[in-house]
Protein backbone atom coordinates (compact mmCIF):
# COMPACT_ATOMS: atom_id res chain seq x y z
CA UNK A 1 0.00 0.00 0.00
CA UNK A 2 3.04 2.31 0.72
CA UNK A 3 3.81 1.82 -2.93
CA UNK A 4 0.75 3.30 -3.98
CA UNK A 5 1.02 6.44 -1.95
CA UNK A 6 4.42 7.13 -3.06
CA UNK A 7 3.01 7.49 -6.73
CA UNK A 8 0.32 10.34 -5.71
CA UNK A 9 2.60 11.89 -2.30
CA UNK A 10 3.23 15.15 -4.56
CA UNK A 11 -0.77 15.37 -4.02
CA UNK A 12 -0.97 15.23 -0.53
CA UNK A 13 -2.50 18.64 1.08
CA UNK A 14 -0.18 19.33 4.24
CA UNK A 15 -1.53 22.86 4.83
CA UNK A 16 -4.61 21.78 6.46
CA UNK A 17 -4.81 22.03 10.14
CA UNK A 18 -4.74 18.75 12.30
CA UNK A 19 -8.24 17.87 13.29
CA UNK A 20 -10.18 14.51 14.37
CA UNK A 21 -13.17 13.19 14.50
CA UNK A 22 -15.78 14.99 17.06
CA UNK A 23 -14.23 18.37 15.68
CA UNK A 24 -16.34 21.38 15.05
CA UNK A 25 -14.54 22.70 11.64
CA UNK A 26 -15.00 25.24 8.89
CA UNK A 27 -14.62 24.35 5.75
CA UNK A 28 -13.96 27.47 2.97
CA UNK A 29 -15.16 25.80 -0.55
CA UNK A 30 -14.22 27.15 -2.98
CA UNK A 31 -17.29 27.95 -5.69
CA UNK A 32 -16.70 28.84 -9.26
CA UNK A 33 -19.79 31.03 -10.16
CA UNK A 34 -19.60 31.93 -14.22
CA UNK A 35 -15.92 33.41 -14.32
CA UNK A 36 -15.94 34.48 -10.46
CA UNK A 37 -14.44 32.20 -7.85
CA UNK A 38 -15.62 32.86 -4.10
CA UNK A 39 -15.32 30.81 -1.17
CA UNK A 40 -18.27 28.87 0.50
CA UNK A 41 -17.78 28.10 4.38
CA UNK A 42 -19.66 24.94 5.60
CA UNK A 43 -19.50 24.45 9.75
CA UNK A 44 -19.99 21.33 11.19
CA UNK A 45 -19.12 18.43 13.41
CA UNK A 46 -16.55 16.10 11.93
CA UNK A 47 -18.13 12.77 12.05
CA UNK A 48 -16.10 10.50 10.09
CA UNK A 49 -12.36 10.26 8.55
CA UNK A 50 -12.11 7.31 5.92
CA UNK A 51 -9.71 5.66 3.98
CA UNK A 52 -5.73 6.91 3.59
CA UNK A 53 -3.52 8.56 0.61
CA UNK A 54 -5.29 10.56 -2.21
CA UNK A 55 -8.72 8.64 -0.90
CA UNK A 56 -9.05 10.07 1.71
CA UNK A 57 -12.56 11.80 2.65
CA UNK A 58 -13.96 13.05 6.07
CA UNK A 59 -17.90 13.46 6.51
CA UNK A 60 -19.06 16.89 7.88
CA UNK A 61 -22.66 16.98 9.80
CA UNK A 62 -24.87 19.99 10.39
CA UNK A 63 -27.99 20.92 11.38
CA UNK A 64 -29.14 23.44 9.11
CA UNK A 65 -32.52 24.94 9.54
CA UNK A 66 -33.60 21.82 11.42
CA UNK A 67 -32.57 19.45 9.16
CA UNK A 68 -29.24 17.32 9.35
CA UNK A 69 -27.15 17.78 6.49
CA UNK A 70 -23.56 15.59 5.70
CA UNK A 71 -21.35 16.78 3.40
CA UNK A 72 -18.36 14.37 2.31
CA UNK A 73 -14.92 16.16 1.19
CA UNK A 74 -12.16 14.51 -0.39
CA UNK A 75 -9.44 15.50 1.96
CA UNK A 76 -7.02 16.33 -0.96
CA UNK A 77 -8.63 18.31 -3.22
CA UNK A 78 -7.99 21.36 -4.23
CA UNK A 79 -11.69 22.77 -3.86
CA UNK A 80 -10.79 23.30 -0.14
CA UNK A 81 -9.20 26.64 0.22
CA UNK A 82 -8.94 26.36 4.00
CA UNK A 83 -9.81 24.39 7.05
CA UNK A 84 -10.74 26.13 10.33
CA UNK A 85 -10.99 24.10 14.07
CA UNK A 86 -13.54 25.81 15.94
CA UNK A 87 -13.54 23.50 18.65
CA UNK A 88 -12.34 20.09 19.96
CA UNK A 89 -14.93 17.69 20.73
CA UNK A 90 -14.82 14.75 23.58
CA UNK A 91 -15.70 11.74 21.93
CA UNK A 92 -15.38 7.56 22.26
CA UNK A 93 -15.79 6.56 19.06
CA UNK A 94 -13.80 7.27 15.92
CA UNK A 95 -17.38 6.60 13.74
CA UNK A 96 -20.17 9.07 15.20
CA UNK A 97 -22.78 7.54 12.97
CA UNK A 98 -24.95 7.49 16.18
CA UNK A 99 -25.69 11.54 16.41
CA UNK A 100 -27.87 10.33 13.16
CA UNK A 101 -30.28 9.12 15.22
CA UNK A 102 -30.54 12.13 18.13
CA UNK A 103 -31.47 15.13 17.74
CA UNK A 104 -31.54 18.77 19.67
CA UNK A 105 -29.55 18.50 23.35
CA UNK A 106 -28.45 14.83 22.80
CA UNK A 107 -26.97 15.38 19.81
CA UNK A 108 -24.49 17.45 21.02
CA UNK A 109 -20.57 16.75 21.56
CA UNK A 110 -18.50 17.88 24.24
CA UNK A 111 -16.24 20.61 24.25
CA UNK A 112 -12.82 18.58 24.83
CA UNK A 113 -10.76 21.60 26.42
CA UNK A 114 -14.11 21.92 29.32
CA UNK A 115 -13.55 20.59 32.60
CA UNK B 1 1.29 -2.01 -31.60
CA UNK B 2 4.37 -1.53 -29.01
CA UNK B 3 3.68 -2.30 -25.88
CA UNK B 4 5.70 -3.70 -22.62
CA UNK B 5 5.06 -5.91 -19.86
CA UNK B 6 4.50 -4.82 -16.49
CA UNK B 7 2.65 -6.07 -13.18
CA UNK B 8 0.10 -4.30 -11.33
CA UNK B 9 0.30 -2.35 -8.29
CA UNK B 10 -3.21 -1.18 -7.14
CA UNK B 11 -5.49 1.67 -7.69
CA UNK B 12 -5.97 5.12 -6.03
CA UNK B 13 -7.37 8.08 -7.39
CA UNK B 14 -5.66 11.49 -8.64
CA UNK B 15 -6.55 15.07 -8.84
CA UNK B 16 -6.73 16.46 -12.33
CA UNK B 17 -5.61 20.27 -13.12
CA UNK B 18 -9.52 21.21 -12.51
CA UNK B 19 -9.68 19.63 -9.01
CA UNK B 20 -11.75 16.36 -10.15
CA UNK B 21 -10.81 12.90 -8.55
CA UNK B 22 -10.12 10.60 -11.33
CA UNK B 23 -10.05 6.97 -10.68
CA UNK B 24 -6.32 5.46 -11.70
CA UNK B 25 -4.70 2.29 -11.56
CA UNK B 26 -0.88 2.10 -10.83
CA UNK B 27 0.91 -0.31 -13.13
CA UNK B 28 4.65 -1.02 -13.48
CA UNK B 29 5.36 -0.92 -17.20
CA UNK B 30 8.92 -2.54 -17.60
CA UNK B 31 12.07 -2.17 -17.48
CA UNK B 32 11.95 -4.55 -20.29
CA UNK B 33 14.64 -6.09 -21.90
CA UNK B 34 14.98 -7.51 -25.16
CA UNK B 35 15.66 -10.93 -25.42
CA UNK B 36 15.37 -11.53 -29.10
CA UNK B 37 14.76 -9.89 -32.71
CA UNK B 38 13.01 -11.68 -34.92
CA UNK B 39 13.72 -10.83 -38.59
CA UNK B 40 12.07 -10.81 -41.51
CA UNK B 41 15.20 -12.97 -43.03
CA UNK B 42 15.41 -15.52 -39.99
CA UNK B 43 11.84 -16.19 -39.28
CA UNK B 44 9.75 -14.52 -41.79
CA UNK B 45 8.26 -11.69 -39.56
CA UNK B 46 9.78 -8.82 -37.62
CA UNK B 47 8.92 -8.48 -33.65
CA UNK B 48 10.80 -7.99 -30.34
CA UNK B 49 10.65 -10.39 -27.89
CA UNK B 50 10.91 -8.66 -24.84
CA UNK B 51 11.47 -9.99 -21.36
CA UNK B 52 10.22 -8.87 -17.71
CA UNK B 53 11.52 -9.36 -14.66
CA UNK B 54 14.28 -11.62 -12.89
CA UNK B 55 13.65 -15.33 -12.66
CA UNK B 56 15.57 -17.66 -9.95
CA UNK B 57 17.45 -20.04 -11.87
CA UNK B 58 16.08 -22.49 -9.54
CA UNK B 59 12.41 -22.15 -10.88
CA UNK B 60 13.40 -22.56 -14.96
CA UNK B 61 14.76 -25.40 -16.55
CA UNK B 62 18.10 -25.78 -18.12
CA UNK B 63 17.29 -25.37 -21.78
CA UNK B 64 15.40 -22.11 -20.73
CA UNK B 65 18.65 -21.18 -18.95
CA UNK B 66 20.73 -21.86 -21.55
CA UNK B 67 19.03 -20.17 -24.10
CA UNK B 68 19.23 -16.79 -22.03
CA UNK B 69 22.38 -17.04 -20.95
CA UNK B 70 23.71 -17.31 -24.85
CA UNK B 71 22.10 -14.09 -25.58
CA UNK B 72 23.69 -12.40 -22.62
CA UNK B 73 20.31 -11.26 -21.40
CA UNK B 74 18.39 -11.73 -17.73
CA UNK B 75 16.31 -14.82 -17.39
CA UNK B 76 13.01 -13.53 -17.39
CA UNK B 77 9.80 -14.07 -15.47
CA UNK B 78 7.54 -13.50 -18.63
CA UNK B 79 8.47 -12.91 -22.56
CA UNK B 80 6.11 -11.98 -25.14
CA UNK B 81 6.77 -10.83 -28.79
CA UNK B 82 5.48 -7.30 -29.94
CA UNK B 83 5.31 -6.01 -33.74
CA UNK B 84 5.55 -2.93 -35.11
CA UNK B 85 8.86 -1.94 -32.74
CA UNK B 86 10.95 -0.35 -34.94
CA UNK B 87 13.38 -3.90 -34.94
CA UNK B 88 16.52 -1.64 -36.34
CA UNK B 89 16.90 0.93 -33.59
CA UNK B 90 17.13 -2.26 -30.85
CA UNK B 91 19.86 -4.17 -30.06
CA UNK B 92 19.41 -7.94 -27.41
CA UNK B 93 19.65 -6.23 -24.09
CA UNK B 94 18.44 -3.27 -24.63
CA UNK B 95 16.46 -2.24 -21.80
CA UNK B 96 13.06 -0.44 -22.97
CA UNK B 97 11.54 1.87 -19.99
CA UNK B 98 8.10 3.48 -19.26
CA UNK B 99 9.19 6.65 -20.96
CA UNK B 100 7.55 4.57 -23.82
CA UNK B 101 4.18 5.89 -22.77
CA UNK B 102 3.47 9.91 -22.90
CA UNK B 103 0.41 11.19 -20.49
CA UNK B 104 -2.63 11.92 -22.58
CA UNK B 105 -2.28 8.72 -25.12
CA UNK B 106 -4.42 5.59 -24.67
CA UNK B 107 -3.37 1.95 -23.90
CA UNK B 108 -5.45 -1.13 -23.75
CA UNK B 109 -3.99 -3.25 -21.14
CA UNK B 110 -4.10 -7.68 -21.05
CA UNK B 111 -4.49 -9.44 -18.14
CA UNK B 112 -5.92 -12.36 -16.39
CA UNK B 113 -8.71 -11.19 -14.47
CA UNK B 114 -9.43 -13.35 -10.86
CA UNK B 115 -11.10 -16.13 -10.13
CA UNK B 116 -14.94 -16.01 -8.94
CA UNK B 117 -15.36 -19.56 -8.49
CA UNK B 118 -18.16 -21.69 -10.38
CA UNK B 119 -20.74 -18.85 -10.71
CA UNK B 120 -24.50 -19.47 -11.59
CA UNK B 121 -26.02 -18.14 -15.14
CA UNK B 122 -26.87 -15.07 -13.55
CA UNK B 123 -24.07 -13.35 -12.73
CA UNK B 124 -21.43 -15.32 -15.22
CA UNK B 125 -24.28 -14.68 -18.43
CA UNK B 126 -26.14 -11.53 -16.99
CA UNK B 127 -29.26 -13.97 -17.14
CA UNK B 128 -32.46 -12.44 -15.79
CA UNK B 129 -33.63 -15.42 -14.27
CA UNK B 130 -37.23 -16.96 -14.46
CA UNK B 131 -39.35 -14.88 -12.46
CA UNK B 132 -41.15 -14.48 -9.61
CA UNK B 133 -41.98 -16.81 -6.50
CA UNK B 134 -45.48 -16.93 -7.51
CA UNK B 135 -47.80 -19.82 -9.86
CA UNK B 136 -46.19 -22.77 -8.12
CA UNK B 137 -43.00 -22.07 -8.49
CA UNK B 138 -40.98 -22.05 -5.28
CA UNK B 139 -37.07 -21.99 -6.19
CA UNK B 140 -36.52 -20.61 -9.64
CA UNK B 141 -35.62 -16.97 -8.77
CA UNK B 142 -31.89 -17.61 -10.29
CA UNK B 143 -32.86 -20.79 -12.51
CA UNK B 144 -31.06 -20.96 -16.20
CA UNK B 145 -34.86 -21.82 -17.70
CA UNK B 146 -35.16 -23.84 -20.14
CA UNK B 147 -31.60 -25.67 -22.28
CA UNK B 148 -33.26 -26.87 -25.12
CA UNK B 149 -36.25 -28.34 -26.61
CA UNK B 150 -37.75 -31.77 -27.00
CA UNK B 151 -38.57 -34.18 -30.52
CA UNK B 152 -36.34 -31.41 -32.14
CA UNK B 153 -33.44 -30.68 -31.63
CA UNK B 154 -33.77 -33.22 -29.14
CA UNK B 155 -30.43 -32.44 -27.50
CA UNK B 156 -28.41 -29.61 -26.10
CA UNK B 157 -26.74 -27.21 -28.57
CA UNK B 158 -22.77 -26.76 -28.07
CA UNK B 159 -21.97 -23.75 -26.50
CA UNK B 160 -24.65 -22.90 -24.64
CA UNK B 161 -24.52 -20.58 -21.71
CA UNK B 162 -24.39 -22.62 -18.57
CA UNK B 163 -23.33 -22.00 -14.52
CA UNK B 164 -19.36 -22.70 -14.57
CA UNK B 165 -16.11 -21.31 -13.19
CA UNK B 166 -15.91 -17.84 -13.97
CA UNK B 167 -12.83 -15.68 -14.31
CA UNK B 168 -9.61 -16.60 -14.12
CA UNK B 169 -9.02 -16.13 -17.73
CA UNK B 170 -7.08 -13.10 -19.75
CA UNK B 171 -9.43 -10.12 -20.38
CA UNK B 172 -8.17 -6.51 -21.96
CA UNK B 173 -9.31 -3.25 -21.11
CA UNK B 174 -9.44 -1.16 -24.21
CA UNK B 175 -9.16 2.88 -24.59
CA UNK B 176 -7.62 3.50 -21.15
CA UNK B 177 -6.20 6.91 -20.92
CA UNK B 178 -2.72 7.29 -19.57
CA UNK B 179 -3.05 10.25 -16.48
CA UNK B 180 1.06 9.94 -15.47
CA UNK B 181 4.13 8.63 -16.15
CA UNK B 182 6.68 8.41 -13.09
CA UNK B 183 9.75 7.50 -15.50
CA UNK B 184 12.16 6.93 -12.57
CA UNK B 185 10.41 4.54 -10.96
CA UNK B 186 9.13 2.98 -14.30
CA UNK B 187 5.25 3.52 -13.65
CA UNK B 188 2.24 4.59 -15.35
CA UNK B 189 -1.08 5.32 -13.78
CA UNK B 190 -4.08 4.79 -16.35
CA UNK B 191 -7.68 5.94 -15.57
CA UNK B 192 -9.96 3.23 -14.59
CA UNK B 193 -9.72 -0.25 -13.90
CA UNK B 194 -7.76 -2.97 -15.29
CA UNK B 195 -7.98 -7.40 -14.87
CA UNK B 196 -6.07 -9.20 -12.36
CA UNK B 197 -5.24 -8.62 -8.80
CA UNK B 198 -2.59 -6.58 -7.50
CA UNK B 199 0.84 -8.05 -8.52
CA UNK B 200 -0.37 -9.55 -11.45
CA UNK B 201 1.56 -9.69 -14.62
CA UNK B 202 0.01 -7.41 -17.01
CA UNK B 203 0.75 -6.58 -21.12
CA UNK B 204 0.43 -2.92 -21.58
CA UNK B 205 -0.31 -2.02 -25.48
CA UNK B 206 -0.06 1.56 -27.50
Amino acid sequence: MDKLKEMVQDQFRTDLPEFKSGDRIRIFVRVVEGDKERLQPFEGDVISIRSSGNDKTFTVRKISSGVGVERIFPYNSPKIAKIEVVRQGKIRRAKLYYLRNLSGKAARIKDKNLR
Amino acid sequence: MPGLLGKKIGMTSIYTEDGRLVPVTVLEAGPCQVVDIKTEKRDGYSALKLGYGIRKEKHANKPQIEQYKKAGVDLPVKVKEFKSFDAAEFKIGDKILADLFKEGETVRVVGKSKGKGFQGVMRRHGFHGVGGRTHGQSDRERAPGSIGQSSYPSRVFKGTKMAGRMGQRQFTTGKLRVMRVIPDKNVILVKGAVPGSINSLVEIIK
